[in-house]
């Protein structure tokens, strides 16, 4: 059929030649480009002990944040979990009692916060939802682990450090 | 014959056995740390330091992972099978000279195990034998796979002996000997069977490639058309043997090479660095030299390996019988014409 585009290309294959039929030449073309890798740098790392640099729009693992007394942020709005597509955030809230201002900010606090981390997808809409600035997904890359309920992780993995005194 | 001729050879043959398995053992090793380098990665290095119990930790699994035999699987021979590929892997180093003689206590030691006058027949059948193994396998398993794997890897094996067999004639024109010890002796120094035969040296390396089943010949063991190839049904240590039976052929057809075309233990400047040390050191950085040569041609295989794609079943056998042979027999011819007009 003739071409309408003119674009078709009829590839000609053409016998191969004596030393292409003697394999040798490009069997020795082949050999030199490999030993020519052998002292090159590898492109992998060892990775649990080196780590790559990561981006500046990196969403890793989720921490609780805190303010500058060192009070939670949370106030339980669960606006996070509602902005979840994958449902990952649960949390159970609680009032702040009388003697506990100096641990939370707000008069209502998450009393309960548990990420399952094999639904989240590290979207970052949780982040984004947020009204008070607790929850930024700044840490590193989620470790493996061998049972499915390690992977929930509750206050204890991800609230900040607290502050400490002396500084 | 006396007590210490038994002692001696029993010594020296399991020092040999000691020596081929831990070869081998490490060619797994020093296989997937070429690959990894070849390819710009850093390869195994978890299990000890660079990953140096790696094998240990293959072979440990090996062990430990579940035995099948198939319902229908002709039983007795499943387990010859892989008994046999690793038998015949392991004696074929028995004719090798593993350098010049030793003297301890006055009393003369070849490092050979036995020099049999037709020590090139011996290899020659040893190494044919080597495809029995596989082919027991293959058939016993009651899968076509392996059926097919095992055909393909007879046929192959056939085709590559007939070049190889015709390159060591050309060899055999030039040493007047069967005999691998005085084809090494022959080898002084400089003299190597490679300046003489180049072309027949590239049959013979070409046909070890096929006769080892390794890339770009190992067509037995091509997993896009046959699962696993003739071990699709192995599990366990058998498997665990037809792969190390493997490593062990590489090794045997390194040493085979060294010996028959590369000179065995000679080297250059052997005669002053002799005349600077004593006898027995000699012998033994000849042996070490010999090794070193091994060693390259096993890296020669796995950089060829990880270079070359495998060959299409119709290729490989156009090669075998209408490249090798041929010129295997051209090969012979001129030899014996160069001969005869030196001899004129």
């Amino acid at each position: 059929m003739e071409s309408l585009s003119n674009k078709k290309k009829v590839l000609e294959q053409k016998p191969l030649n004596l030393a292409e039929r003697m394999y040798l030449p490009t069997i020795v073309k082949g050999l030199s480009t490999t030993i020519s890798h052998f002292l090159k740098k590898p492109a992998t790392i060892k990775y649990p002990e080196q780590v790559r640099e990561f981006s500046i729009n990196w969403r890793g693992m989720h921490s609780l944040k805190r303010d500058e007394e060192g009070r939670e942020r949370c106030t339980a709005c669960g606006l996070c979990a509602l902005s979840c597509p994958a449902e990952a955030i649960t949390m159970i809230a609680a009032e702040r009692k009388a003697d506990e201002k100096h641990l939370y900010r707000e008069e209502k606090y998450a009393a309960v916060y548990e990420i399952n981390m094999l639904r989240c997808i590290f979207c970052g809409l949780c982040e984004e939802a947020c009204p008070k600035e607790a929850i930024y997904l700044d840490g590193p890359i989620v470790p493996s682990d061998y049972l499915r309920k390690d992977f929930i992780y509750g206050k204890d993995k991800l609230v900040e450090a607290p502050l400490t005194n002396d500084l | 014959m006396d007590q210490y001729f038994i002692i001696e050879k029993f010594v020296l043959i399991t020092i040999l056995f000691a020596i081929s398995l831990l070869i081998a053992m490490y060619s797994t090793y020093a296989e997937r740390k070429v690959a990894a380098f070849l390819q710009d990665r850093l390869g195994p290095n978890r299990a000890g330091i660079f990953g140096i119990l790696q094998p240990l930790a293959d072979g440990v699994k090996m062990f430990m992972k579940e035995e099948i035999i198939p319902a229908n699987a002709n039983k007795w021979l499943f387990m010859v099978g892989p008994g046999l590929a690793m038998l015949c892997a392991c004696i074929g180093t028995a004719v090798i000279p593993w350098g010049q003689d030793l003297n301890i206590g006055g009393r003369i030691v070849p490092l050979q195990v036995t020099d049999i006058n037709v020590g090139v027949l011996y290899i020659f059948g040893v190494v044919s034998l080597g495809v029995y193994g596989v082919m027991i396998g293959g058939w016993a398993s009651n899968n076509k796979y392996s059926l097919l794997s095992a055909i393909r890897a007879a046929s192959q094996n056939i085709s590559y002996e007939v070049a190889m067999g015709l390159s060591i004639i050309a060899l055999l024109l030039v040493t007047n000997t069967l005999s691998l010890r005085e084809i090494v002796a022959q080898q002084q120094g400089w003299h190597w069977n490679v300046l003489y035969q180049p072309l027949g040296f590239i049959i013979f390396m070409v046909c070890s490639f096929a006769e080892t089943n390794r890339a770009p010949f190992d067509l037995p063991e091509c997993e896009t058309e046959l699962i696993g190839g003739y071990h699709t049904e192995y599990s366990s240590m058998k498997l665990g043997f037809y792969l190390f039976a493997e490593y062990i052929n590489m090794f045997v057809s390194s040493t085979v090479m060294a010996t028959l075309y590369f000179g065995g233990y000679n080297y250059p400047g052997m005669v002053w660095v002799a005349g600077q040390v004593s006898p027995n050191a000699a012998a033994l950085i000849g042996t070490g030299i010999f090794f070193l040569k091994i060693f390259t041609f096993i890296f020669f295989f796995m950089w060829v390996r990880w270079t070359i794609p495998r060959f299409r079943y119709d290729q490989l056998m156009n090669l075998g019988w209408k490249g090798l042979i041929p010129l295997a027999i051209i090969n012979i011819i001129i030899t014996g014409i160069f001969i005869a007009v030196r001899n004129f």
